[in-house]
């Protein structure tokens, strides 16, 4: 596993997304009120981009007739066939345990901290101690 | 089903080249088919506009969950619903896909549920000319579908008569929720004339008649009513056999689109066992209604089934006839088919380019 | 639980012994049978306004078409098939030696536009049967019928024959009034659960519309056939609505539906499903699941060329061998001879479909062996 960073943390407002390409691999990145989550952006159904979809709340209900919204923001909804994915977890909603999308481990990064580490891949983006950064782990 | 989990591009692999036997264009506005209108009713669009058989004049009866019934990605950034743009068409969708044929399967305004019947036929003739002049004309790879108003048998006629030597045109589309079943004698002379002019008839999901989706009343749910649709294509089956308009015609073929498969099979079986019991009531039937299936019905792939196991898959395909199989999009729609991805089965090469290509191009007799 | 059977092939009538026939179709000779069950008002009503003399013979189906009544299966003289207790002891209970047999009861109450009216024949129709047929012969249960197009007075009648343990079931037909999961359906089915009481949905249509959603088709056989396409749609409609989740202990039993669409059906509404469910969040679970849990469904007919193989192969694409109950559909010429079921069945779906799927389904059956046992 290796660590990198792929954009500041203003480059991605609250309720925003970004694409990155990070080791050949399409990965949508998601600020969700300040927190952000990262997925590959490949639909397990049928390969469509799944971060280009919609980004929703979790639709639940107690009984028929009411609807719950909660999480809002923290779903995604597949461009193409409407699959729910948890951003968080890259799980579907419907079939957690076997349609998922990988989701990658994510940290917020203080660019004083960053400057030290050998090992970071920052091609893209020379850290700045000023700043802070999205590091991901593929 | 296995574990699906994707998170890597496809490896390299042979070219794809596919017949994709139902594309959805659409207008950008809708004073793209002025110039093809007459006056009047280019005011009439614009004064009544669409009278259909239920609630809403423009609006379908349920809402989809997807705005335009589309794919989210599909939206062209020049503006335009998705379908719109012939460049984001291709490079969306037929240039990556390797499509080498598309039918055109224009759905708007459904001039064959048009109450008004002048009305219709004057968008049928205004549309046919509309996907030649605006797609055909610049996309070799696209052909048209002869819309008709199939209420007024004397229009739709006039318009196949006038199409059917075009060869931008293949077939002939019908929506299948029409004022009667679709097998109706009253239905007859389009039939004939398609199987004058050996041109087949393409059955695609859609039309507002006034009767319910179900003959138990109307769903309440989009959910209900994607399922009805299937149900809908049993019926026009049934009409079809039963009335005899394969008996009538026997040079005619039908392409049923975007009704599933699932149901293929276990409808036929059904419809051979009742028939057996009760074909006291139609002696003009000289063969079983599977026989008659086999001979004359198509069915286009999307929306594909996806069984718990691949096998499963593999053996409604042996039931319902590799040949009988033409490979579809649906595209701009949700519900998409990804021809990589599409079929949740391991496939021959022979398998894969019979379903699709092969089998749309004996079908066309083109390419 | 089954008699011994001999290893011989499956035509033999004593391999059906013990089982539970969940399809029979009893039917009234005539509404003078119904006289002694009405009021002054409506007796009166039958009399000034002949209606005893109304042919309600009904579309869904018609009395001398082949399907309504296998030939051998006709009693004597000018008697209705399946009017005759006598004739269904030989044709099917006698000669299969079931353990029970539920009967169905298609009438003409059912579908009447006058609620009170249809409500009034229902409940004079659950009166003859108790009479006529249960309180005859102790191996009977029936459904019980109501005028499902209003739900006060058909949970009034449901509630009116939940006391009587041999009322095992509560009628409806798969093409109502209103799609089957309507809300406004909903008394019944909390009426239903609450009394331990399956919902039975059968084939047969109160013709309130066009029998499918392309109009009126022109023959028979099509209507029939459209039969099993109502059961697809009302089942959608029954998981849609979140019928099953709003009554959790409900089940349901679809009865001559034909079968083999089932596969079809759960690929599509589970595939379904996963695009849509934010339309209907109380759908918690895919469709399949839902239907391994409360839908079952009688055998007769089986849709298919080879039935052994099409049982086998809804078996594996349900993950199930608890969804089929045996019936014979009586009088309906669903099959020939004594080939209720294909050979080549293991014993343990044998046994299953015989009965032990239909033990689950309809708890009431443990209760009230006794043929007098009646409360009236």
């Amino acid at each position: 596993m290796a660590r990198y960073v792929v954009a500041t943390v203003d480059d991605i407002a609250p309720g925003q997304r970004k694409l990155v390409q990070v080791q050949g691999r399409d990965i949508g990145i998601f600020n969700v009120r300040g927190e952000f989550f990262a997925i590959a952006n490949r639909c397990p159904h049928e390969g469509a981009s799944l971060c280009k979809g919609r980004v929703v709340g979790l639709v639940e209900s107690s009984e028929p007739g009411s609807y719950q919204l909660s999480r809002p923001g923290e779903m995604i909804r597949c461009p193409w066939h409407g699959w729910e994915f948890d951003l968080r977890t890259g799980k579907s909603w419907c079939d957690p345990q076997r349609t998922k999308v990988r989701a990658f481990d994510l940290k917020v990064e203080e660019g004083a901290v960053l400057v030290e580490e050998t090992l970071l891949r920052a091609e893209t983006f020379p850290v700045s101690i000023e700043r802070q950064y999205v590091v991901i782990e593929v | 089903m296995s574990t699906l989990e994707l998170d890597r591009g496809p490896p390299a692999e042979a070219k794809l080249r596919v017949i994709d036997c139902d594309i959805h264009p659409a207008m950008n506005a809708w004073t793209e088919v002025h110039p093809y209108l007459a006056k009047k009713w280019i005011e009439h669009l614009a004064v009544y506009g669409s009278h259909l058989r239920h609630a809403f004049s423009e609006a379908l009866t349920h809402p989809r969950m997807s705005p335009d019934a589309a794919r989210v990605d599909a939206y062209p950034d020049e503006g335009g619903p998705p379908g719109s743009s012939l460049a984001l068409m291709r490079s969306q969708h037929l240039d990556p896909n390797g499509v080498a044929f598309g039918m055109l399967i224009p759905l708007r305004w459904n001039p064959g549920s048009q109450r008004n019947l002048d009305f219709g036929v004057a968008l049928t003739q205004a549309m046919n000319t509309w996907q030649v002049e605006r797609w055909v004309k610049n996309e070799p790879r696209l052909r048209a579908s002869i819309l008709i108003a199939q209420e007024d048998t004397v229009g739709s006629v006039a318009e196949i008569e006038a199409r059917a030597s075009d060869p931008n045109f293949t077939q002939i589309l019908v929506l299948p929720r029409t004022d009667e079943p679709l097998g109706r004698r009253r239905y007859w002379p389009i039939f004939e004339a398609a199987a004058r002019n050996n041109l087949p008839i393409a059955v695609h999901v859609g039309g507002t008649n006034g009767h319910p989706s179900t003959g138990g009343g109307w769903p309440s749910y989009y959910m209900e009513e994607h399922h009805a649709v299937a149900e809908t294509m049993q019926s026009v089956l049934s009409s079809l056999v039963f009335e005899g308009v394969f008996e009538r015609f026997p040079g005619l073929r039908v392409v049923i689109m975007e009704g599933g498969l699932g149901w293929i099979p276990s409808f036929s079986a059904r419809m051979d066992k009742h028939w057996l019991r009760l074909r006291s009531e139609v002696p003009h039937l000289k063969r079983s209604p599977s026989e008659y299936i086999r001979e004359h019905v198509w069915f286009t792939t999307q929306p594909m089934e996806e069984p718990g196991r691949a096998s499963q898959l593999i053996d409604l395909f042996d039931r319902i006839g590799w040949d009988r199989l033409l490979f579809s999009t649906d595209y701009p729609h949700w519900d998409f088919d990804d021809p990589r991805h599409a079929f949740k089965a391991p496939l021959s090469e022979t398998q894969r380019a019979k379903l699709l290509y092969g089998n749309a191009q004996a079908f066309y007799g083109i390419g | 639980m089954v008699a011994g059977r001999p290893s011989a092939d499956i035509d033999h009538p004593s391999t059906y012994a013990g089982a539970i026939d969940c399809d029979l179709h009893p039917a009234l000779p005539g509404m003078h049978v119904l006289l002694p069950y009405l009021d002054d008002y409506w007796r009166e009503m039958v009399s000034v306004r002949a209606l005893d003399r109304l042919n309600l013979s009904l579309t869904s189906y018609p009395q001398n078409a082949p399907l309504s009544c296998r030939p051998d299966w006709k009693p004597e003289g000018a008697t209705k098939p399946g009017s005759s207790l006598e004739a269904m002891q030989s044709h099917v209970l006698d000669r299969y030696q079931p353990r029970f047999g539920i009967l169905n009861c298609l009438y003409g109450a059912q579908v009447m536009h006058s609620e009170d009216m249809a409500a009034v024949f229902c409940r004079a129709t659950n009166d003859w049967i108790r009479d006529e047929w249960l309180n005859r012969d102790p191996r009977l249960r029936a459904s019980i019928v109501i005028p499902a197009h209003n739900t006060e007075l058909a949970v009034a009648e449901i509630e009116r024959r939940a006391g009587d343990p041999r009322f095992v079931q509560v009628l409806m037909l798969v093409s109502g009034e209103v799609t089957l999961g309507r809300r406004q359906l909903w008394p019944i089915y909390q009426a239903a659960e609450r009394l331990g009481l399956p919902i039975g949905v059968h084939a047969g249509s109160a013709y309130r519309y066009a029998p499918t959603s392309v109009g009126w088709p022109s023959y028979y056989v099509e209507d029939y056939v459209a039969q099993s396409s109502a059961f697809e749609n009302q089942l959608q409609s029954l998981i849609s609505e979140g019928v099953f989740a709003k009554f959790p202990g409900l089940k349901l039993v679809a009865i001559e539906s034909g079968l083999t669409w089932l596969s079809g059906f759960i690929w599509r509404a589970d595939k379904t499903w996963k695009g849509v469910r934010a339309e209907v969040p109380w759908v918690t679970r895919a469709p399949s699941e839902i239907i391994r849990d409360h839908v079952r469904f009688t055998v007769q007919p089986i849709d298919a060329p080879d039935e052994m193989v099409a049982i086998m192969r809804l078996i594996e694409h349900l993950e199930s061998d608890e969804l089929f109950l045996f019936s014979t559909d009586y009088p309906h010429w669903q099959f020939d001879g004594d080939e209720v079921l294909p050979s080549g069945l293991s014993e343990v779906v044998l046994q299953k479909i015989l009965c032990g799927n239909a033990q689950a389904t309809y708890p009431r059956l443990a209760e009230a062996n006794s043929a007098m046992e009646v409360n009236a």
